[in-house]
């Protein structure tokens, strides 16, 4: 029935001293497509991987807006998400009416621990089942955070979260110091071959299965579904990864 | 002020007490200015002048009581500057709520149905405001709305509010409803005749009403997008 | 048993007298008791003057002499109050708490003046709509990254913003004087020039608010953050009265 007689609830430690409702917690968010985030000097963008239960439905959505400098993706439980979100988004606007100032990232990202950390020590209570990425531009420039179900959180040069997500993060691991100074379509170009790395051996990124959120400078936080991808997508080197050159900053049309 | 002595049954509890003196904090200002709107058949035009000001005081030339909620309507308040102020930053938010639940920007008659409703919940300590929104609805057509500061609600083609409602209304009801003529010919109003009438009425309001005056604000809203336009008006 | 040794003739002195029956009410500001006169302000080549004097009236008693109504929040904000002292300093430990809590985030974030009027402005109108309202008149100005704010909320929640702005009787009395002196030269009317102008319209205030004091403070807020300097005096001249029948020997 239980793996052990430490993990039945939340307020009880193990004697290794861990406590496994949190890691169950964790381990939910691996449950969940994969998600990436990458950031350079100017830009913080978003990419997610989505996923559909059969020809008959239609994807779920990964990448949620909250304001207008401010987005998150999340991986795991989505109804989580849409509660964190819509917290998230009442704080953005409390901001905003008592201030008359966007959000900083850094306040909303450790609200957000604050919140996790109550649910991983009162009796009772269950972790947040989902993992966020969250990309934001703010007065210090552009942001990406992971916020994990434990109340951690942290902020990334690239980071990803979900199913298969490790080779990602190998990918990014791999590159990660060119993007501060890459440009917009390089960043997404990285970011899509960091996700395509968490793909099942049959599968290809689409138009359907793939979305992409971008915020920066000068852009609010946009999110890029549908037909509008494909002029990202032929970015992909469709060769070996290996391939460091320019990727072509043509669209399609 | 009279002592009156309350419950004085008790020598140690023999107390004069002051009768209570009601004092009045009024909550409300008249901050001036004008508003206008007038729909057209796929176009509507909402105006403002700029100024602000309490008794004869001009508080500040530049200071714009219309706003862009939506890219499809224009709200115009008039009368109390704080509370015009709240209710836009107030609907403002609860149109970002309707964008995230629907994953669409809210059409103008169902802002006009929920900018009533805001209105009315306030019922009894009411936004002194006088509001006018105007927009393009779903179809692309030219609405204009007017509502008073509980809520109610009519639909309009042409509408002065504040404090030269009553110099500006009479010349719209002519001029753009082409009211009081005898054989007139009823054709649409073009946006150009719609500007020039605008025009006209808010210099003329200005040389009439010491609260109308420095600049004024012309929203078009059409399909394809709102355009802005800002022309001085009289100082004085 | 009361162990506290301050209880001076009755046991229960903190006790409301059980005969009142408004002992229960709650209380509010109904007018003002202390209060501050004109606030004058204005933009300027390097940034934001203002001015206020130093008295604090008890009606018409001229009751405390050496009042700061020029008040810095953060590092480039300065708000100036009149109406009620009692009022501001509530304010000023408001703002005070704000600008801590803002500053233990320690996340690089700072409240910029624009920010700081928002939340004033919230603030005001919040209390009026409780009827309970903090009975001022408040000018905010401040210098952030070159760009320059002043802004005016007073008990109403009323705000606007503009190149000059003077409260109470200053609104009468020097706005129409600085807004002929300002009004089209606020990117080049040098410090000497913005000291004359306040210094003159200090002086008609002195001249005719009954309410007001010969000894006031201006302050700055440039690049180089605020300063607020003084008391000064302006320089009056009452000799006209002797000749007046009724005024002099």
């Amino acid at each position: 029935m239980f793996r052990n007689q430490y993990d039945n609830d939340i307020s009880t430690w193990s004697p290794q001293g861990r406590i496994h409702q949190i890691e169950y917690a964790l381990e939910a968010v691996k449950q969940g497509s994969a998600a990436v985030g990458l950031r350079s000097n100017t830009h913080a963008i978003l990419l997610a991987l989505k996923r559909s239960s059969g020809e008959l439905a239609s994807y779920q959505k990964k990448l949620i807006r909250i304001d207008d400098h401010l987005g998150v993706a999340i991986a795991g439980l989505t109804s989580d998400a849409r509660v964190l979100s819509n917290f998230m988004r009442t704080e953005a606007m409390k901001s905003k009416m008592i201030f008359d100032r966007p959000l900083p990232i850094f306040r909303i990202v450790s609200a957000i621990g604050d919140k996790a950390q109550v649910n991983t020590q009162n009796y009772g209570r269950r972790p947040y089942g989902v993992g966020l990425l969250v990309a934001g531009y703010d007065e210090t420039g552009p942001h990406l955070y992971e916020c994990a179900p434990s109340g951690n959180f942290f902020e990334y040069y690239a980071m990803s979260i979900g199913a298969r997500s490790q080779s990602a993060k190998t990918y990014l691991e791999k590159y990660y110091e060119s993007f501060a100074e890459a440009s917009l379509d390089e960043l997404v170009r990285h970011g899509l071959n960091a996700l395509r790395d968490t793909l099942q051996q049959d599968k290809e990124l689409s138009t359907l299965n793939c979305s992409i959120g971008i915020v920066g400078a000068d852009q609010k936080f946009q999110i890029v579904e549908g037909e509008a991808l494909q002029a990202y997508l032929s970015l992909l080197d469709t060769g070996a990864q290996e391939d460091q050159g320019q990727a072509p900053m043509e669209t399609e049309d | 002020m009279n002592p009156v002595t309350l419950y004085n049954n008790d020598i140690f509890t023999n107390v004069p007490v002051e009768a209570p003196v009601e004092r009045n904090f009024y909550p409300y200002a008249d901050n001036g200015g004008t508003s206008l709107g007038i729909a057209g058949a796929d176009f509507c035009l909402m105006a403002s002048d700029t100024r602000k000001s309490s008794g004869y005081s001009i508080h500040s030339r530049y200071s714009p009581k219309a706003f862009k909620l939506t890219e499809k309507a224009v709200l115009a308040t008039n009368g109390f500057a704080a509370d015009g102020l709240a209710l836009t930053k107030r609907l403002g938010q609860k149109l970002e709520w309707y964008k995230h639940a629907h994953d669409k920007e809210m059409s103008t008659p169902a802002l006009a149905q929920m900018l009533a409703n805001t209105l009315y919940y306030k019922r009894f300590f009411p936004y002194y405001t006088f509001n006018l929104l105007g927009g393009i609805d779903e179809q692309g057509r030219g609405v204009l709305y007017s509502f008073d500061p509980v809520g109610s609600m009519g639909t309009e083609v042409c509408r002065a509010g504040g404090s030269s409602a009553a110099l500006i209304q009479p010349f719209l009801d002519n001029q753009v409803a082409l009211k009081n003529q005898q054989g007139v010919q009823q054709t649409p109003l073009s946006l150009e005749a719609a500007i020039r009438i605008t025009k006209d009425s808010f210099t003329s309001a200005t040389e009439r009403d010491i609260y109308t005056g420095d600049y004024l604000e012309i929203f078009i809203i059409r399909q394809e997008g709102t355009t802005i336009e800002r022309i001085d008006l009289k100082k004085d | 048993m009361n162990q506290f040794s301050l209880n001076f003739d009755r046991e229960n002195y903190h006790e409301k007298p059980k005969n009142d029956i408004f002992a229960d009410a709650i209380t509010r500001t109904q007018q003002p008791i202390v209060t501050g006169t004109s606030v004058l302000a204005f933009k300027y080549k390097d940034g934001i003057m203002l001015a206020a004097d130093t008295l604090a009236s008890y009606g018409s008693l001229a009751r405390f002499t050496n009042i700061q109504r020029l008040y810095p929040v953060g590092d480039f904000t300065i708000i100036a109050a009149s109406g009620d002292i009692s009022d501001f300093q509530y304010v000023q430990h408001l703002l005070d708490t704000v600008m801590v809590e803002e500053y233990y985030t320690n996340d690089g974030h700072v409240l910029r003046t624009q920010n700081i009027y928002e939340y004033l402005s919230r603030v005001m109108y919040g209390r009026r709509s409780r009827f309970n309202p903090l009975w001022n008149s408040y000018v905010v100005g401040g210098y952030n990254d070159g760009e320059k704010f002043l802004g005016y909320v007073d008990l109403l929640g009323t705000t606007y913003q503009s190149s000059t702005i003077a409260t109470g009787f200053g609104g009468y009395l020097a706005q129409p004087i600085l807004r002929k002196a300002v009004e089209g030269r606020e990117d080049t009317l040098t410090e000497t020039e913005a000291i004359e102008i306040m210094n003159s319209c200090m002086k008609v205030l002195y001249y005719r608010d009954a309410r007001s004091f010969n000894k006031f403070q201006r302050a700055k807020i440039t690049a180089e953050g605020v300063e607020i300097s003084g008391p000064y005096k302006a320089e009056t001249q009452w000799d006209f009265a002797e000749g007046l029948r009724g005024y002099g020997p």
